[in-house]
């Protein structure tokens, strides 16, 4: 590891146990009680996952600001899938196909139409979001409870953590193995860092591009099925504005958005301080928005530092 | 100063970019008719009334932007042009236009700096020239007083003898043939076992013929063949060539089609086409083969360092480790990777553009022995082919085995390099030699 990915690591770290260490104080020593911990995991579990199909997409080079609409689709296509008597794996499947399918249509609309990401997903925003209206009717979508509305839920005497924080750890190695490990996870990296280069040196563009949005949005189907474990509904309203959390946990994790930088432990230390504000706020009991500006303050202290960072190298 | 590359804001009106910056103002507010007043003035000027100035700048065509940008010059009261390569987007008629014009405008009492890379055109306009050379003043004269050989003279100087390597070298198979390739009217056969440079003026064409052959750029007519070609251009070999026999017109090529089958290309654009500056040295050097690195999809980072630790030895590459980002390293260091990957790949085809601009001299000399050693004939391993394009013509000169010459977007035939001298070559590229 050279001496500026370290650095790069241990900045967010630093920001983490600072973060950690002020609301530790504010609130007292509760804060760091087992329970309150697993708390802000279940309460960060959604962004988490979204957050990693985003540095992926991060770190291409591209973004992706349909997520919030593919994670709503998602929770009303379980929901719709139970309430006609799918069995609750066919459900979470078919939901997570859904938002899988969003994905490909971004990067088939990115990589034909050379539009701008941005563009496009903002674009795609619009488009799911009315199709998961479409889809519940405008209504919420009641539906048969299921095991599925447990993967949150902490079961006394049996694992040590919730289903879903199990599957984010699980994905988050995942996701981490293939960035580093992989000769697809590499080809990622060089288009993010210089897509003429990456052409030049025959790394298949089209293809990869297509690759990572249809991932990305596999992971953010599987956000939606975490979301919907927590509403146990079907609700085509959620996750409004959640695109601008999952970016924000990993631009504070040292992702760039000129694209060839993000980690996942990054990623996931950016999720952690943005749900140790929320938390803490809350239980200091500090109005929402004092938590919207601690948070904002945040992410413009977090880039600015990366700035002066890589400036000096 | 009217630059070479059209500088308008082509979504604004003919007037007012004309007036871009020195707007006629008049309670706070642009003074429209004053300003078409002004515009119409200064485009009457150049004897073009027939530009209207409510016409938006990015309609018109090439030349008359051009008319456009030097009327802006006249309306805010300049004195003296300066003129950089104003034909190189011109037609031939449009060129006798420019040219009655700067007459016109030398009547008028304007002074012109005209500067150009075409011998003729300074001949043919100018009443007295200076001949810049590495960034230093070479000398001039009344241009009516030199003949063409005296100007060259001037821009060659006298290098001093460079050493270049120069090994035994057998010419072998042919690899790659070119035939009537659009764009740049190219037509030549590579070996092994040789060098083919190509010889021309910064913009000529040369960068875009490379980049082209490489299938960065769409062929627009003729055929690429790549592969050991058969001596009598019949069918191509079966089995067993070094090269996939792709064979055949490439016209939907990529450079992936490129790697795999035996040719990479070097960028003369380092910066934002050669390097990945916030990648690795392991990452820049092997990103066009992770094969060997691992079992089918994966990358195992050690084996990746292990490989580029070897190349980092051998090309001398001088930097911490092969986990270091390339943007750290001097520009010398950063051209052995890129040319490192071509190794790493082991290409038989090495398409090399500008292989040491802006490098150090140390660099260069170990570039040169490089490029030397790939077509050495040696017993242990087959020689490589190399293809390529200077404007540094002693370097040019002292490497290759033939030389063609690129002038306006066409490549001439190419020569054998024993008998031309630096003072042929600079003929042929300004187009002296036909003038």
């Amino acid at each position: 590891m050279s001496p500026r990915s370290l650095l790069d690591r241990t900045g967010t770290l630093i920001g983490l146990i600072l973060v950690a260490v002020i609301f530790g104080a504010l609130v007292g020593r509760q804060f760091f009680a087992p329970a309150n911990v697993e708390l802000m995991a279940r309460q960060t579990a959604i962004v988490c996952m979204a957050a990693l199909g985003m540095t992926i997409v991060i770190a291409l080079g591209g973004i992706d600001l349909s997520v919030g609409s593919m994670i709503a689709l998602t929770s009303v296509v379980i929901a719709y899938m139970l309430r006609d008597g799918a069995s609750p794996i066919a459900a979470a499947t078919a939901g997570v196909a859904a938002s899988a399918a969003c994905g490909l249509l971004n990067g088939v609309l990115i990589t034909q139409l050379r539009v701008v990401p941005f563009i496009v997903t903002l674009g795609t925003m619009l488009i799911v979001r009315g199709a998961a209206k479409g889809v519940a009717e405008e209504r919420r979508i009641e539906a048969p409870i299921t095991w599925l509305n447990d993967l949150l839920r902490t079961e006394t005497g049996r694992a040590l953590l919730p289903t879903g924080i199990w599957a984010v750890i699980g994905a988050a190695l995942l996701v981490a193995g293939v960035l580093r490990y992989t000769r697809f996870g590499r080809h990622v990296v060089a288009i993010g860092s210089n897509e003429r280069m990456a052409r030049l040196c025959g790394v298949p563009i089209v293809r990869t591009k297509i690759a990572v949005y249809t991932l990305s949005a596999a992971l953010t189907g599987m956000a939606g099925v975490l979301e919907y474990s927590k509403l146990s509904v079907g609700d085509p309203t959620v996750g409004v504005g959640s695109e601008l959390d999952v970016i924000a946990a990993v631009i504070i994790g040292g992702g760039s958005l000129l694209g060839g930088r993000g980690s996942v432990a990054g990623t996931l230390i950016g999720a952690a301080i943005m749900a140790i504000i929320q938390i803490g706020c809350s239980q200091r009991g500090l109005a929402n928005w004092v938590q919207q500006i601690v948070t904002g303050t945040i992410i413009v202290v977090a880039v600015a530092l990366d700035r002066l960072r890589s400036a000096r190298t | 100063m009217i630059y070479q590359e059209l500088s308008l804001a082509p979504d604004l009106s003919v007037m007012e970019n004309i007036l871009l910056g020195a707007e006629p103002m008049r309670f706070g507010l642009v003074d429209r008719p004053r300003m078409r007043d002004l515009a119409s003035a200064a485009l009457a000027q150049l004897g073009h009334e027939d530009i209207p100035p409510d016409a938006r700048a990015g309609t018109l065509s090439v030349a008359a932007q051009q008319l456009v940008e030097i009327a802006r010059a006249l309306a805010v009261g300049c004195r003296v042009l300066v003129l950089d390569e104003p034909t190189s987007s011109l037609g031939r008629a449009d060129v006798g236009r420019l040219f009655a014009l700067l007459e016109r405008l030398k009547s008028q009492g304007h002074a012109i700096v005209y500067i150009s890379h075409f011998i003729e055109e300074v001949k043919a306009i100018t009443d007295r020239f200076v001949v810049l050379r590495d960034g230093r003043n070479a000398g001039g004269d009344t241009t009516k007083d030199a003949s063409n050989d005296a100007i060259v003279a001037l821009m060659v100087g006298t290098t001093p003898g460079a050493l270049f390597p120069r090994s035994p070298r057998r010419q072998g198979d042919a690899l790659l043939e070119v035939s009537a390739l659009e764009p740049g009217s190219a037509s030549f056969t590579l070996h092994r076992g040789e060098i083919l440079g190509i010889a021309g003026l910064v913009g000529s064409g040369r960068t875009r013929l490379l980049r082209t052959i490489f299938g960065l750029e769409p062929v627009e007519s003729g055929r690429i063949r790549l592969g050991v070609l058969p001596p009598d251009g019949g069918v191509l070999p079966p089995e067993g060539s070094v090269l996939p026999p792709k064979g055949g017109s490439y016209k939907k090529a990529d450079p992936r089609d490129r790697w795999r089958d035996g040719m990479g290309l070097l960028s003369e654009d380092r910066k934002s086409e050669g390097l990945a500056m916030g990648l690795s040295v392991a990452d820049n050097l092997t990103i066009t083969r992770l094969d060997p690195f691992g079992p089918a999809p994966f990358v195992l980072p050690e084996r990746q360092q292990a490989a580029a630790s070897v190349w980092i030895g051998r090309m001398d590459i001088k930097c911490v480790g092969p986990a270091q980002p390339a943007g750290e390293l001097s520009g010398g260091n950063q051209q052995k990777i890129a040319i490192a990957r071509l190794l790493h790949h082991d290409v038989d085809v090495f398409v090399l553009d500008e292989p040491t601009r802006g490098i150090d001299v140390g660099s260069k000399a170990q570039i040169y022995r490089l490029i030397d050693a790939l077509v050495a004939d040696r017993p242990d391993r087959a020689a490589k082919a190399v293809l390529m394009v200077s404007s540094y013509m002693p370097e040019l000169l002292g490497l290759c085995d033939r030389i063609a010459t690129m002038r306006r977007g066409r490549l001439e035939a190419p020569r054998p390099v024993e008998g031309l001298t630096e003072h042929d070559l600079v003929m042929q590229a300004t187009g002296a030699a036909s003038g």
